[in-house]
């Protein structure tokens, strides 16, 4: 057991927490909010130039060669800058998932386009359910049709909360090709004119679409994996994003209990810093034991990812901790902040908008409650 | 990062099971709950002496096996897991042991160390008194130096295993003059010394759980002072770092965690969306507990003396106690509180101990509040108040 960084995961921390925060300050992160696309082109490309987008993809495809655990160390440093923009959606949802389970040519056709920064990717995956139901991960909820055709397929149906959906080049689709057993991955052309987006006015200010596929002719050679046996891959997909998520929203807490410090720490009342009134120190304190306990129970179901074990119960805790403790953390944070913390001034509410967004994300503390359940037997 | 272990590691907790199941088998003992702390058995004790498992982190010249401080976390977990009966050896291989290897003289070391690690003494300790509990810095119990000798006068309260215990670690001010934190010493004192008396005290289980420990006149050589004289408080604050370490704190009534377990499951109850929600609940807060005392041991292990992070894990810990006695309850509803010996009670009357029992982990070994402090103000930088 070692709870430590390697010396190379602490030189990529470094170099993320240095390049972002030149080249990621709040303002940044509002305009991308309030622009259309909610990226620049610009340091996309300067992510890629970094190797980061690469980074944990095989050096064959033009790859970094690092593994999750990697991954883990720059997604957290990402959220605690609350960059926006398509890497998330590219790298865990598309580029993993690729890299699960498309043959070798699929591999070798999009992994090193999708490395240069020359490609978008996104996953398809929810769709409208009733009021709760849209969180319940099962194959059942998969109900965008996929229907074979003279050698094609036509997708009817569908999807919703699609991150970057309005800006990518490719949508892999998770769609139903059979009433049972019929789960489906396609990888879908995302500027084919049979597909409609319409962008979703979030909470955090990032870009989720409706994505309606009428009458969309996909090629049979685009399916990724085996067809109508992909809700197997389709979990592990969202487990591994329900991890990357974490690692986000740990980096997310941690700022945010740095903030929360700084401020008790300078903020004077009745002649006094804050942060010397006990219940102050006990807020703070209840905040970094969420925080810490939020790092630890990340890092390990990241850690088991990437070291191929499975780790579903480690992953369902990591998550459905965070959810509840990010909302402790974030209730803290802006009572200790007082009014000012509830302004559009003051950068908290960056933060706070991202952090129930997190919460929402794959899952929440909920679903993963049963998950947990279920893996104890009950 | 890494939060596997190691082979070496996985065959220790399997060896450390087997003997714990072979025990069980043999009848000796039945898991129990806050058996580290109040399970008193000389034979267990000495069954794992044998196998070298007290003092396991020790150097060997003192007795111990020089091993690690995750193997020590294993060992324990273990221990706690089944319920094993290690009150006699617990205090001194947790923290006594540690303490002299720490501060103690070389003859201090060679006297206690060996013995404690066969499993032979035993030892209580004595901090709280009836005026500091939270403000232990303003203990009253007096050592005036008499020759060779130091005599001690006052009072000390919620001693645990005072009964059995053949030693105690006490603290008393040998500087009243000095501001109070730098006029404290450490010392050993034998339990069988004239002038030291004792009346237990029961707890609201109604388990005779401390005591009172009444110093008159008691006559203690100088060679079992601990360390330097008139920094006691410091030794103390570091022997409370180890106190507030270990998994008794979050595993303490681990034997009713997963007899409540069984019974959601043996009863359908557990397909009630409540108690499904609550039950799994727990287990996130037990496996993220557990991580924080992982996180402890490795702290230690790099050769530091972990202060915050032990409050930390305590302070979440004990807080995990005592939701798991309060679902338990719910769980068993109105037969939850029938005490062990009633007709008609469920799962050997383990809920209401634990119910019980709970609401004083959170005040033993520092209270949550003193912990929130410390890692407040050591671990987080604030100001004091």
């Amino acid at each position: 057991m070692k709870l430590t960084l390697t010396e190379e995961q602490e030189m990529l921390k470094k170099t993320a927490r240095d390049f972002l925060t030149d080249k990621c300050p709040k303002t940044f992160v509002t305009q991308m909010e309030e622009s259309e696309t909610g990226y620049s082109r610009e340091l996309w490309h300067q992510m890629a130039e970094l190797g980061w987008i690469g980074l944990a993809f095989p050096e064959k495809y033009g790859g970094g060669d690092m593994n999750f655990l990697d991954l883990a160390v720059l997604l957290e440093e990402m959220g605690r800058a609350c960059l926006p923009g398509p890497f998330f959606s590219t790298v865990v949802l598309g580029g993993l998932s690729i890299l699960d389970v498309g043959s070798e040519e699929q591999k070798q056709e999009y992994l090193p386009k999708l490395i240069r920064g020359e490609k978008i990717f996104t996953l398809a995956l929810n769709e409208p359910a009733p009021y709760l139901r849209g969180q319940n991960y099962d194959a059942s909820s998969v109900t965008t049709k996929a229907i074979p055709d003279e050698g094609n397929y036509i997708l009817n149906g569908t999807k919703l909360f699609v991150p970057d959906a309005h800006i990518a080049d490719y949508l892999l689709c998770v769609t139903r090709t059979k009433p049972e057993n019929g789960v489906t991955i396609f990888m879908i052309d995302a500027k084919n004119p049979q597909i409609n987006y319409t962008l979703l006015k979030s909470i955090a200010g990032d870009k989720l679409c409706e994505v309606v596929f009428s009458q969309l002719p996909v090629p049979k050679a685009n399916i990724l994996g085996h067809p109508g046996q992909q809700w197997s891959t389709v979990q592990k997909i969202i487990e591994r994003a329900a991890v990357a998520t974490c690692c986000q929203m740990v980096g997310n807490l941690q700022r945010v209990l740095e903030m929360t410090l700084n401020y008790a720490k300078e903020r004077k009342q009745f002649d006094r810093p804050i942060g010397s009134f006990q219940i102050i120190q006990h807020y703070c304190a209840d905040m970094a034991t969420d925080v810490d306990s939020a790092r630890f129970s990340t890092y390990q179901a990241a850690w088991m990812i990437s070291e191929g074990l499975p780790c579903t119960k480690e992953v369902a805790v990591a998550k459905a901790w965070i959810g509840e403790a990010s909302q402790r953390i974030i209730d803290l944070a802006h009572q200790i902040h007082g009014a000012i913390g509830a302004t559009m001034e003051h950068e908290l509410h960056h933060y706070t908008r991202r952090a129930i967004a997190g919460d929402l994300a794959f899952g929440d503390a909920n679903f993963y409650r049963e998950v947990v359940a279920k893996e104890m037997g009950l | 990062m890494d939060f596997g272990f190691t082979e070496e590691q996985n065959k220790f907790r399997q060896e450390v099971r087997n003997f714990l199941e072979e025990e069980i088998k043999q009848g000796y003992w039945e898991p129990t709950c806050d058996a580290w702390i109040q399970g008193f058995n000389p034979g267990f004790t000495k069954r794992v002496a044998q196998r070298g498992w007290i003092g396991l982190i020790w150097p060997r010249e003192y007795g111990g096996q020089g091993r690690s401080h995750i193997d020590r976390l294993i060992l324990t977990e273990e221990m706690l897991r089944y319920g094993a009966p290690a009150a006699c050896h617990w205090f001194a291989d947790r923290q006594i042991g540690g303490a002299i290897l720490a501060f103690g003289s070389e003859e201090l070391k060679r006297e206690f160390l060996p013995r404690i690690a066969k499993g032979e003494v035993y030892f209580g300790l004595g901090m709280s008194e009836p005026g500091a509990g939270s403000d232990l810095a303003s203990l009253q119990t007096r050592a005036v130096e008499d020759g060779d000798y130091y005599v001690i006068n006052g009072q000390k309260t919620w001693t645990s295993c005072a009964s059995f215990a053949h030693y105690f670690d006490v603290y008393a001010r040998t500087d009243p003059e000095a501001p109070k934190h730098r006029g404290i010493s450490q010392f050993i004192v034998d339990a069988k010394s004239p002038g030291l008396s004792r009346i237990p005290m029961t707890d609201i289980t109604g388990t005779e759980a401390w005591n009172d420990l009444f110093f008159d006149n008691v006559r203690v050589h100088k060679k079992y002072l601990v360390g330097e004289k008139n920094r006691g408080f410091y030794q103390v604050l570091h022997q409370l770092s180890y106190e507030r370490s270990g998994l008794e704190r979050l595993m303490g009534n681990y034997p009713l965690f997963e007899a409540i377990i069984q019974f959601a499951k043996e009863n359908r109850l557990s397909q009630e969306p409540i108690i499904r929600n609550k039950l799994a609940q727990l287990q996130i807060e037990f496996e993220v507990g557990r991580l924080l005392i992982y996180r402890v041991a490795l702290v230690m292990e790099e050769g530091r003396t972990p202060n915050w992070e032990s409050a930390m894990s305590k302070a979440y810990s004990t807080e995990f106690e005592k939701r798991l006695a309060g679902v338990a309850m719910e769980i068993l509803g109105p037969y939850g509180q029938l005490m062990p010996d009633s007709k008609l009670v469920l799962l050997r009357g383990m809920v209401a101990h634990s119910y019980l029992s709970s609401k004083g982990y959170s005040l033993q070994a520092g209270t949550t509040e003193i912990l929130k402090n410390i890692l407040a103000i050591r671990g987080l930088g604030l100001p004091s108040s």
